[in-house]
């Protein structure tokens, strides 16, 4: 059963140095406010799973907290580079970062491989790609039935997987709606979970039988942090601050700029408060 | 009525669409084109983006590939593994779109590295989506601005598979999707010779000169038998994608990718 925590207890416990740690949302949910706890706590060493690495993974590459980055598009969407992460991997700044590159076929195939409790992924992929000749977790094998050559990548199996979402219940259930990525598959494929929602409510609304449910034993806390979003967004309740992702371009180019921002707007903040 | 040469960029790659197309967007220009297209002549068209929302008819053109202008306008959303699983690898798409920062004459593109892979001289945002759009939709469009750092001999890294280095590498991989059947530039459009798969320029943009478009390319470009002139943007056509890039603009508050 999922238990309800505050983000800083929950990541707390939930995060160790070490752990390879998938925060998903694409584009959309992305869980930025437990990310920048995880930055304030300063947990290091992490392997960071993640499709689109987005403004946050840039955030916390840039603090130095990533050794290796699984990944499948790192850019700024709809603006240009993530400078961060071209700076760890162009120049070693501030530590060098190993490379896990996919194409976004593997990862998700490779997330619905860890929820089904699989050691790998099969599918139709990297043809002709030279991804797979400068990746040794991309490799190939003949289908038993039709000989066809189909590729194959490794289960994400996450030590701890992160998302938002917009609504538990008192007993831990979780709502997902709108654009939902992969991050059923996440929560499902990883050893422990993490949920922070905008809100907790009695009962979760019933509006379609079909709704993204993750029942509470499925999930090991919940934290209640409203706009955890920002400056991603959450369906029904803000929008996407596309300003910020393009003012991210002019703040991350530079290194120092960046770490006054991160000063600024993550370290001397408390847990839960949106920045 | 005078236009810029993105704009007739992309109403050249959306007068290609039909309304018996179903299409994988990518954000920026081929979104553009895409909108533009279900706004003029294909009204039909189907907008598939692999955030997982299914014939969305956004209002706005979206800033990032997930927005929720897109979710808001779909018939439905889908996970992003169904997205790949189902709808792309399960041949449903017959049009995706793809660019990337380099691109060569079979129509392969990089996105991933300038220089090593290891080291690189510039890291790129890396493949995305591209290498399963190119070898599961029954073609793919390229759009990309010309340029010799852009249309390059020579690929640093081969992202996504088009025609294949030599141009006969699809059939031998086992693929049995077209790959690139159209490029489209801000100064010509380029299709593949039947045979050699090799990219011909097939149409010059109003104004563009053959001596242009030789200058702008990394190799000795080849030109189809017969060149025509790209019919210029009409005033209807430039109307509807200002109108959107307008409403586009007001919406985010900043301009939209080109």
């Amino acid at each position: 059963m999922s238990e309800i925590l505050s983000l800083h207890d929950a990541v707390a416990r939930l995060v160790r140095p070490g752990d390879t740690v998938a925060l998903e949302g694409f584009t959309h949910l992305i869980p930025f406010a437990a990310g920048h706890e995880v930055i304030r706590q300063g947990i290091g060493e992490l392997t960071l799973i993640r499709m689109t690495p987005d403004l946050l993974y840039d955030q916390m590459i840039g603090c130095g907290l990533a050794k290796r980055l699984v990944f499948s598009w790192g850019g700024n969407p709809g603006v240009g580079s993530l400078h961060r992460l071209r700076d760890a991997v162009e120049r070693g700044w501030p530590r060098p970062i190993e490379l896990d590159e996919h194409s976004h076929a593997a990862m998700a195939n490779a997330y619905a491989a860890g929820a089904a409790n699989m050691p790998a992924a099969f599918f139709r992929g990297y043809v002709g790609s030279d991804l797979a000749a400068v990746n040794p977790n991309v490799r190939f094998i003949d289908c038993p039935f039709t000989g066809e050559r189909l590729a194959a990548v490794p289960a994400h199996r996450p030590d701890v997987a992160i998302i938002h979402a917009q609504k538990a219940d008192r007993a831990g259930n979780v709502l997902l709606e709108g654009i939902v990525g992969v991050q059923k598959e996440a929560v499902l494929a990883a050893t422990r979970s993490l949920v922070t929602v905008e809100e907790l409510v009695d009962a979760l609304p019933r509006t379609s039988p079909n709704a993204i449910v993750l029942p509470s034993w499925t999930v090991t806390a919940i934290a209640v942090v409203p706009g955890g979003a920002k400056p991603s967004y959450a369906h029904g309740y803000y929008s996407r601050d596309n300003a910020f992702y393009v003012a991210w371009d002019a703040i991350s180019r530079d290194r120092e700029t960046f770490q006054a921002w991160i000063a600024e707007h993550v370290l001397s903040r408390p847990a839960g408060v949106a920045s | 009525m005078t236009w810029t040469a993105i704009e007739m960029m992309t109403v050249s790659a959306a007068r290609a669409l039909t309304d018996d197309d179903v299409c994988f967007v990518g954000i920026g220009l081929p979104s553009a084109a895409c909108n533009l297209a279900r706004l003029t002549h294909a009204p039909r068209l189907r907008l598939v983006y692999e955030s997982g929302t299914i014939e969305t008819r956004p209002d706005v053109l979206p800033l990032s590939i997930g927005d929720g202008e897109l979710c808001e306008t779909a018939l439905t959303t889908v996970s992003v593994p169904e997205m790949f699983q189902y709808w792309l690898q399960g041949g449903r798409i017959t049009i995706g779109f793809l660019g990337g920062a380099q691109v060569d004459r079979f129509g392969n593109l990089n996105s991933t590295v300038i220089g090593g892979y290891a080291r690189p001289a510039v890291r790129l945002p890396g493949g995305g989506g591209a290498p399963e759009i190119a070898a599961c939709c029954r073609r793919t469009f390229i759009v990309m601005r010309h340029s010799r750092r852009a249309f390059v001999d020579r690929l640093a890294f081969v992202t996504t598979l088009g025609h294949g280095p030599t141009g006969r590498e699809r059939r031998a991989l086992g693929l049995t999707t077209e790959g690139p059947a159209l490029l489209v530039s801000d100064l010509c459009t380029m299709r593949p010779h039947a045979e050699t798969k090799e990219l011909h320029v097939t149409s010059l943009h109003p104004g563009v000169s053959r001596d242009q478009v030789v200058e702008q390319t990394g190799w000795p470009v080849a030109f189809a038998d017969t060149v025509v002139e790209t019919p210029a943007p009409t005033a209807h056509e430039l109307e509807v994608l200002r109108d959107l890039q307008a409403r586009t603009a007001a919406a985010h508050g900043v301009a939209p990718a080109e």
